[in-house]
Formats: C-alpha cells, structure tokens, sequence
C-alpha cells in the first residue's frame, strides 16, 4: 500500500484551487524569485543535454536482459519508456546514469553518451555522471531525519559542491517542484512527514537543486494517488527545455500527456529486452508501424 | 456511520436540538484459544518467567550473601569506600575503588571497540562483494568463540611488552592529559590501558554483529537516492547509513559496555588488583588499578567475611550491568533503525 495521506491531498487540492485564482502575486514572486541566478560551484554545466544509447546491452550475473538498445533522448525533450514489466525499461534507465552497476555483478555492452561523451569512458567517475543525470525512483525516497531544507540541499553536501545563494536555490527548487507553496512556512522540519505526494516532489526538488542536465524518472508516478499525480505531470511540463527528461512508466494516458517521444520496449519470454519502436508520441499512440506497440498502448496486450 | 440498510436517513430539521445519541451495546469480543495455543502460550511464557525467576533467585543470593559485610560496613560506606583491607580488626572494606578501575577499563575498551567495530560493520555491509561479507562476518563471529581465559593469557604473555611502547610514547606526548600522566619510574606493564585493549578486543564482536545488523537494514532506497545524487560511497555511508544506524551504535556500544564491565579472566591475570585509592590521581599507563570481577576471581576462598564483601561488590556490579543493558536496550528499540534488532 502506498502511504499516501487522504487529508492532507483534500487539503492540497483545496489549495490548487486558490492558487488558481489567486497566484498573480504568487507568479511575481515566483519571477522574481526565477530572476536571481543563483551559481553553483563545482556543479554541472548549464542547460539541458542530449542522451544517446548506442548498441546498449545489459547483463545481471550471466543473464542478458537487455540487447541492443540505440534510442536518441533530445536535449530538452520529455521521452517516456513504455512497455510491460520485466522488458528492462528501469534496467535501461539505470545504465543511464550508472545506478546499473551498483549491483552486483552488473554488466554492460555499447555506449551511452552525453552530449557526445561516453559516460562509461575509463577516467569518468561515476559521481560526476551522476551530478549530471538526476533520477527519481518510484518509491519516494526522501532523507527522513533531514528537514526539507536539508533534503534540497542533501547533493551539494554529498557531491561537494558550494552554492552562494542557498535560500533562494532551495526556494527555486521547489518552486519548481511545485512544492513551495506548502511547505514554505515549515522547511525545518522532517522530510518524513510530508505525504507521499509531497514527499516525492520534495524528490523532485531535490534532484534538481544541483542544475541536471537530464532527469530520469522511474515511474515517479505509481505510488502515488491522482492528485499528485496531476502535480508531478505538471512539473515534468514545466521543465521542458529546461532539463532534458526520461521517463519510464506504465500508465498510458501519462505518457500520452506528458512526453514528447516515445519508445516502446518488449522482451520475448526468455529474452532479453529490446525496443521495438521508438518515435513522437503521438504517431505511436496513432499510427505506429509495429502491430504489438499497437496492441499495447491500445491495452489490448497479453 | 452505522446505518441500516434499507432505513431512509433523513436530513435532520435545522435549528433543532440534537438527537440524543443512540443507546448502544458494547459486545466484547473473546477469543477462545485452542488446545494447542494455550498449550504452547503456557510453554512459552513459562520460559520467559523462568528468565525473571532466576534473575531474581540471582539478585536475592547476592543479597542475602552479601548482608553480613553490608551490615557491619554500612551501605554507604562500603559504596563509598576506596580502601580494602581485612587485615585491620574491624575490617575496612569498600567497593568505590574496584569500581573506578573497573569503569576505567571498559572505558579504555569501549573507546576502542567502538571505532573498530564501526568500520569492521561498514567494511562488512558497504563494502564488500557477497562473498566477502560472509567470510568477514566468520572472522569476527570467530574472534567471540575465543575463550575469555586465551585472550587474558596473549594479553598477559605477549601484547603486554608490545604495548609498553605505545604507552610510553602516549605519556611522553600525551601526558599532560591527566589521565594519561605517569609518575617516576613507574611499571607500564599491567596498567589498565592494556587491560582495555584486551577487554576491547572482546566486546568487538558483540559490538560489531549489533552494528552490522542495523546497517544492514539502511532503507536501500535512501542508499540509492544518495548515490543517484552524485554522492561518493563514503558521503552515502556519513549521509544515509550513519544517521540510520545512530542508534544501533550507542545501543551496541552500551551493550559492549555492559560486557566489558563483568570482563574476568582477562583483567585478574592483567591487573595487579589494587584498588584504585580515589582522591589520588588515576594513571591509566602504569601498572595499577582493579576491578569488581578480577578482584572477586583473585581473593575468591577466603574466609567468611572476605567472601560476603566479595559478594556484595558483585552486587553492586551486578546492578550496574543490569542497568547498563536495559538502558542499551531501550536506546535501541527507540531508534528508527533498532526497532527489528534485539540485542
């Protein structure tokens, strides 16, 4: 069961709708707060980047769950995996930002490459990558012990990086999670005690406080009840141009509403995953070549 | 709300008084156990109460043992009390001075073990492939299958001489720190420095496994969220696994603490058992100091009223580890991370 608090997204839901009649003032603020460029050393360079998988393989152990993957994710473009569980979407994602090889005896074929660099290039470190390549998990992961400040500000801690302006960093990154207007009157208390909603924004937040250039989601959306949803869909909308994203999920409608391509994976019983057919959105939700991409985003599948 | 079916709920009048609640009967529900469970509840609580019943018979023995001494000394007294001396008529018995160097040495070793055994769990669950941890996990595992008596007996034949060094460089650079002050000429063999080194490595074992099991059970979410944020293993370890396990480490420490304070073998072959006059300044480095359990192990057999002093400073060690353990474990179980680690 998710943990997500009925109340609290009455509550929330309440406030979107006042904030859709009144936010004038709260988009001035906003601007403004937008407005301040707020630097961070050490950090990655500005603005969304290209991500490219060439021939990607993946192995686990002697297990070959991925084959052949060559799939382009343009800079500043929302590009949702589709496909059934088990085809190795999430498998996919992890190689993008090297969460693939933190399992044991992970292995890996092909390149994955960075506006041009391979981000497996011997001499790359994993957490520069990393720094670069946000993700979001699907079970909102927030630190629990952490205020939400702390929570937003957590990687430049971890990834060692300094920030002159940090108030407004954490403002800016919320705002952008579309989070700010509820938890700006109590940023010094837990992570853990927000909603599920809440908390996988404060994710969201988080993520982008150190400027990626590309966010990956993993079905950041399936813990979580419609509401949030809706919140969190927005905020994927908002970041388009600015921050190149890749998202895997298994709800049609999202990838439907939200991305701007799409490619559509599939394993064969006892094989690896492959991508079937990949394109803009909506000739794969209208006119796609391959028939069983058809029958899936039709839900006529298995 | 508990509506009937089928009843029309009416929309109550406005500006009326509220309809008196409705009388309603409390059905308390019993559950009737079967043969077997109630079988098995006996058996089991049984043993749990035999575990009270003996901690009792145990705590009374010692009480009844020790009241001869007790009584003739005063309470208060003989807690308060440095000196240890039978051969004066009336004797002049006291528990302060086992105490001090008693505390002193699981002090020494808990300052030690903690560290090591902090690391040792983090080198076992963060850093190790599958293979490794297990064999890891055997060596530590095997260090607490040492008899107590091996590791007095090494600690007393051989690391004693090589600590000698240490100490000495330690009270030549360190020695304006009181406690590691030593006078003139003094003996730095058998100090309670050594001693806690070798009561140390003990309590690693116990301390580590607590430690190990609480890191183990880190949310890997959180783990991986650190990651995926740029972190360095390390940065994970100081932002995740540290925080979460915080106190799993003060439970475990506690609990070595608890060990290292009834420690025997070791600290009676170690110490020459003199106990620590207080008021005098207290040298960890040079040779000196007792402890309740090395003393006790040391003078056992002697006559009437020796042993019933005996006994009644294994009393008061008795309590003290008594609450030394139950605080451990309240920590724990307050912890985020220990509510599924029983210590």
């Amino acid at each position: 069961m998710p943990d997500v608090d009925v109340d609290v997204d009455v509550d929330s839901e309440v406030e979107q709708d006042l904030e859709e009649n009144l936010t004038e003032d709260d988009r001035n603020e906003a601007e403004k707060v937008f407005a301040k460029k707020v630097e961070i050393i050490g950090g990655p360079p500005a603005g969304p980047a290209t991500l490219e998988a060439k021939d990607a393989c993946a192995w686990f152990g002697d297990r070959l769950v991925l084959e052949g993957v060559d799939l382009i994710m343009p800079k500043g473009k929302v590009t949702a995996l589709i496909g059934p569980s088990g085809c190795g979407k999430s498998t996919f994602l992890r190689l993008l930002n090297r969460m693939h090889e933190l399992i044991p005896g992970a292995a890996l074929d092909g390149e994955i490459l960075l506006d041009g660099d391979d981000i497996y290039a011997a001499g790359t470190r994993a957490q520069q990558v990393r720094m670069r390549i946000g993700m979001v998990f699907q079970k909102p992961n927030p630190f629990p012990a952490m205020t939400i400040r702390e929570n937003v500000l957590a990687a430049l801690k971890l990834a060692r990086l300094k920030c002159d302006d940090k108030d407004t960093l954490v403002e800016q990154s919320l705002l952008r999670a579309g989070l700010w207007k509820e938890v700006r009157d109590r940023l010094d208390s837990p992570g853990g005690a927000l909603s599920g909603g809440q908390q996988q924004r404060l994710c969201i937040a988080r993520s982008l406080a150190v400027h990626p250039n590309v966010l990956l989601m993993d079905e950041p959306c399936s813990a979580l009840d419609p509401t949030s949803t809706r919140r969190v869909e927005e905020t994927i909308d908002e970041l388009r141009g600015e921050v190149t994203v890749v998202i895997v999920t298994h709800n049609m409608q999202q990838a439907q509403r939200v991305s701007d391509l799409c490619a559509f994976f599939l394993a064969a019983e006892n094989q690896p995953g492959m991508v079937v057919e990949q394109g803009p959105t909506d000739v794969m939700f209208s006119t796609p070549t391959d028939p069983r991409t058809l029958d899936y985003v039709q839900g006529r599948f298995g | 709300m508990n509506v009937v079916p089928g009843t029309v709920v009416e929309d109550p009048p406005v500006a009326e008084d509220p309809p008196a609640p409705r009388e309603r009967t409390r059905r308390v529900i019993t559950e009737v156990p079967s043969r077997a469970d109630r079988r098995f509840n006996q058996i089991t609580m049984g043993a749990g109460i035999s575990v009270l019943v003996l901690l009792t018979l145990v705590g009374l023995f010692l009480m009844i043992q020790s009241s001869d001494a007790l009584g003739e000394t005063g309470i208060w007294t003989f807690l308060t009390r440095t000196e240890w001396r039978t051969d004066v008529t009336p004797a002049r018995i006291g528990v302060l001075g086992l105490l001090a160097g008693t505390v002193l040495v699981a002090v020494v070793a808990v300052v030690i073990a903690v560290p090591l055994s902090v690391f040792s769990a983090l080198a076992i669950t963060e850093y190790s492939t599958a293979k490794r941890r297990k064999w890891l996990v055997g060596v530590v595992d095997l260090l607490a299958a040492v008899p107590s008596l091996l590791f007095g007996l090494w600690g007393f034949l051989y690391l004693s001489d090589k600590i000698v060094p240490i100490s000495l460089w330690l009270t030549q650079n360190f020695g304006w720190f009181p406690l590691f002050k030593t006078s003139e000429d003094a003996s730095l063999t058998g100090s309670i420095f050594i001693a806690g080194i070798v009561v140390a490595l003990m309590v690693l074992p116990i301390i580590t496994s607590v430690v190990r099991e609480v890191f183990s059970q880190t949310p890997p979410g959180e783990k991986e969220a650190a990651l995926a944020l740029g972190g360095t293993r390390w940065g994970m370890i100081k932002t995740v696994v540290l925080p979460f396990g915080k106190g799993g480490i003060v439970g475990g420490s506690m609990l070595g603490l608890g060990r290292a304070l009834g420690e025997t073998i070791a600290v009676a072959l170690l110490l020459p058992q003199v106990p620590q006059k207080i008021g005098e300044s207290i040298h960890i480095l040079q040779n000196g100091g007792a402890t309740v359990s090395g003393f006790i192990a040391n003078r056992a057999g002697a006559d009437e009223f020796t042993t019933s002093g005996l006994l009644a400073a294994g009393l008061v060690l008795f309590i003290i580890t008594l609450g030394t353990n139950m605080i451990a474990s309240v920590v724990v179980s307050k912890s985020r991370s220990g509510a599924g680690v029983d210590i």
